[in-house]
């Protein structure tokens, strides 16, 4: 459950983020707007493990934030994870936000709405496509090893998650072992995946 | 309400982009009665016109100006375009969308969008999506949608461009309706014979020029230019 829990926590916060800079990228037009998507774009292949590992330096004791003392702890593994999956949702969430903005656009800027407005109605209007992409930052977040790991430690009952458990269990060689976590950790990823699906499909007739 | 914001007077209004005048200058002066239709073949800048009085198109010259504050000014104004756009949402929430935007309480708003859509013909649709319905419906709504907040003011870019003969009936219906209620109306359109059906004014664009204006039967009858009169003769004109 730990796995689901760092997970869950990791997405809500980098759906916080990653949403309304996705739509502000969408609405908005400043300077850096295409250096920025170009940047999460190539920051969607960001290697985890390279993540865990510029997390832990600025985590360990010698570093920056050294003195919070969150190395080897799961709010250390929920950092890593914002860092991978928010350039991951917010690049998803941007294409159909833009495409939406595109139809949009004329009539919000004859309404004459806000800013703060127009992001608000993007983000409700395009709620099913964002939760696909929220779908996707959580298949990434679930299935990593790499970053948590590094950052974690693997330490049982404390950081220990279905992923990095898998790892060790294989190095020991019980494959058996690992092989039902691989399962319990498939048919999580799956039933998260069911379930959110089925809570889209609550609301009928909303095929376009 | 409708007098408080006319006269909108244009004085060497024009528009450019990338050095290239669009549209302009134009000198124009409307008052607020009626139904004002801006006629003109494709290209002549009907469109641009329309959004440079409403404040959407970008001002490169000249000046456009209303009897009040420009802000005060376009928050009794509407757009209707030529494509409707609807929100993905139901017709009931497109209507009541540009209400919660000014702060009316979520009750009045509904009571609003009911009586909206009974108006329009869209009643037994109010909760179905909007993106459902046939093109006159979602422009008929974009109509009804454009009217709920009571403007003084609609601009409608050809509203009926793509829609056949019955909807295009039952819209002119609607907007008529509106303009007897004192909304204050400015159309586009290329259509001659919707134009000699609802017009009150007629300004006829030309190279994105305002080429001429006049009374409805004015203009159909004794055309002054001879641009004019190859356009009413159904001469292409360019």
């Amino acid at each position: 459950m730990r796995s689901l829990r760092v997970t869950l926590t990791a997405l809500v916060i980098a759906c916080l983020i990653a949403l309304p800079l996705a739509a502000l990228l969408a609405v908005r037009r400043f300077r850096w707007r295409r250096a920025t998507i170009a940047m999460l774009n190539a920051l969607m292949g960001l290697p985890p493990v390279v993540v865990g590992l510029i997390v832990y330096i600025f985590l360990s004791r010698s570093g920056p934030f050294g003195a919070l003392g969150l190395l080897f702890t799961p709010t250390a593994m929920i950092i890593a994870q914002v860092i991978i999956i928010v350039p991951l949702i917010a690049s998803i969430a941007h294409q159909s936000l833009r495409e939406l903005w595109a139809e949009y656009h004329d009539l919000l800027i004859s309404l004459n709405v806000t800013q703060m407005q127009k992001v608000r109605t993007l983000l409700w209007d395009a709620r099913r496509a964002l939760l696909t992409a929220a779908l996707a930052g959580f298949g990434r977040g679930i299935g990593e090893v790499g970053a948590i790991m590094i950052v974690g430690g693997n330490i049982d009952n404390a950081t220990r998650v279905l992923t990095t458990a898998i790892a060790l269990e294989t190095g020991k060689g019980e494959f058996a072992l690992a092989l039902a976590l691989g399962f319990v950790l498939i048919a999580l990823a799956l039933g998260v995946n069911l379930l959110i699906h089925w809570v889209g499909q609550t609301e009928r007739d909303s095929r376009w | 309400m409708v007098s408080d914001l006319f006269p909108l007077m244009l004085k060497g209004a024009e528009t450019s982009r990338r050095g290239k005048r669009l549209v302009g200058p134009i000198d124009l002066s409307l008052d607020g009665q009626g139904l004002c239709v801006v006629m003109g073949p494709n290209g002549s800048g009907k469109t641009t016109l329309l959004r440079l009085m409403h404040g959407t198109a970008r001002l490169t010259g000249g000046e456009v100006t209303w009897a009040c504050d420009t802000a005060t000014a376009r928050h009794h104004q509407a757009f209707v375009f030529q494509q409707p756009v609807v929100l993905r949402r139901t017709v009931e929430e497109n209507l009541t969308y540009p209400l919660q935007l000014r702060g009316v309480a979520r009750k009045a708003a509904r009571a609003s969008a009911q009586k909206w859509a009974a108006k329009v013909g869209l009643g037994p649709h109010l909760q179905r999506r909007a993106m459902v319905l046939s093109g006159g419906e979602q422009q008929k709504l974009a109509i009804a949608r454009a009217l709920i907040t009571d403007p003084a003011l609609v601009f409608l870019d050809e509203p009926t461009a793509s829609l056949d003969g019955r909807a295009m009936r039952e819209i002119e219906a609607i907007l008529l309706q509106a303009k007897a209620d004192g909304t204050r109306l400015i159309l586009s359109t290329h259509d001659m014979g919707q134009a000699r059906r609802i017009a009150d004014q007629v300004v006829f664009m030309l190279g994105g020029k305002v080429h001429e204006t006049g009374t409805a039967p004015a203009f159909f009858e004794a055309p002054q230019t001879p641009e004019a009169r190859a356009f009413l003769q159904g001469d292409i004109v360019e």
